[in-house]
């Protein structure tokens, strides 16, 4: 009888779900969760014969008025210290004595390359803003490589220092980790209230217009991170948490890297085999034009911003 | 290169040196953040305004804030030693 109760945990599909929403494990047993460090517990006796060991070993072994070693070493490695130093310092002044002028003609950064991007950037990016047409067309696929590398820089800080759910509540409740900070501070909040919406704006502002103005998504996304944290820290994060939480983060921050590759994949199997690709490049100088800058700029810029808040927040609190 | 961009440089060099000498860890992150900003207006000046902006977003900004963070942490700072 036992084996028609068939339920929806014995399913295949049901131990996936599990898998991918990080509750169950096959090649562990038991629960998995994340556990916040415990903090080590001796008794003041103990600490204090430690601390008094300790002082005595440091002092028989530094007293340099008994130990000639200890002396010796001392005005060795002042000695050696300098002299490192100050070599390190000629052998530099001697390698730039020999770098060639500043805008000369014959310098080897002067070639086909630079040329091709300045002569041809325009007419076949669409962007007037020449550094983001050559790293966003040109160099697409390093750009990529870049977004990757942040995408797995949170993933590592995530792992390190995410705190469950119920451990970041608890410690909400106590509130430990904000003992010396200023609660609800008016001048804080003031200038917060003020700031923040242009910070925001502008950081938009200098993500859309990459293509024509100096920016693009790397910088404009600092900026919106760097408000968000302004934010947070004036607000608090049950504040921020009501707009931006950990599933709007982590929709955000996927769907860039997908929209990201899924673009950048089109430019590249085109470019790579010679086939004619249908994004229009509009007029230079225009917001919607330059063909695929545009959307990647929005894609780094969200990429970006949502890494620097995620670097804040998990610093500050261990969680998102 | 105009009086005021001699005027930067030195005073980059002064930042970069006292980073160095300064005992105190809130005061150097300070310095640090000085350093992001000056270096923010000589990119200005050298005529590329992208990194400036990346300069002023992630050197003075992000980047400080993370040290203060991390600081707070370890419990470096000097306010946390007096109340304890």
């Amino acid at each position: 009888m036992s084996k028609l109760r068939f339920s929806k945990r014995d399913t295949k599909d049901f131990s996936l779900k599990e898998w991918m929403d990080g509750t169950d494990d096959p090649m562990v047993t038991g629960d998995i969760g994340m556990k916040p460090q415990r903090i080590r517990k001796d008794d003041f006796q103990t600490v204090m014969k430690h601390m008094r060991d300790y002082e005595e070993v440091e002092r028989h072994l530094y007293d340099s008025d008994k130990n000639m070693g200890v002396r010796i070493f001392n005005k060795l490695y002042k000695i050696s210290s300098i002299i490192f130093t100050m070599l390190l310092i000629g052998v530099l002044l001697y390698v730039v004595s020999y770098l060639p002028p500043v805008g000369n003609a014959s310098n080897p950064d002067n070639n086909v390359v630079a040329q091709r991007y300045i002569e041809n950037g325009l007419e076949e990016t669409g962007a007037v803003n020449i550094v983001s047409g050559m790293i966003l067309t040109y160099r697409a696929f390093d750009t990529f490589g870049e977004t990757n590398v942040l995408f797995i820089a949170t993933c590592c800080v995530m792992i390190m220092l995410m705190l469950e759910e119920k451990a970041l509540k608890e410690q909400e409740e106590t509130e430990q980790n904000h003992r010396f900070e200023p609660q609800n501070d008016q001048i804080l909040r003031f200038a917060a209230r003020v700031l923040c919406p242009v910070i925001l704006v502008f950081g938009i502002y200098i993500i859309l217009n990459g293509h024509i103005s100096p920016g693009g998504g790397f910088s404009g996304g600092a900026i919106l991170g760097a408000g968000m944290c302004l934010y947070a820290n004036a607000m608090g994060f049950s504040r921020i948490g009501k707009w931006f939480n950990e599933n709007v983060y982590k929709i955000a921050k996927i769907s860039a890297l997908c929209m990201y590759g899924l673009i950048g994949s089109y430019f590249y199997i085109t470019g790579a085999n010679g086939i004619e690709n249908h994004i229009p490049l509009g007029i230079p100088g225009h917001i919607l034009s330059s063909g695929i800058i545009l959307p990647i700029n929005i894609a780094v810029g969200i990429e970006v911003a949502c890494t620097m808040y995620a670097f804040y927040a998990l610093f500050r609190r261990g969680g998102l | 290169m105009s009086a005021i961009t001699y005027i930067l440089m030195f005073a980059l060099i002064a930042c970069a040196i006292s980073v160095s000498f300064s005992r105190n860890l809130l005061n150097s992150i300070l310095i640090y953040m000085g350093f992001s900003l000056i270096m923010s207006v000589i990119w200005i000046i050298l005529e590329s305004p992208d990194l400036a902006i990346t300069e002023a977003a992630v050197g003075a900004g992000i980047t400080s804030l993370l040290f203060f963070i991390t600081l707070k942490n370890i419990r470096a700072m000097k306010g946390d030693e007096e109340n304890e």
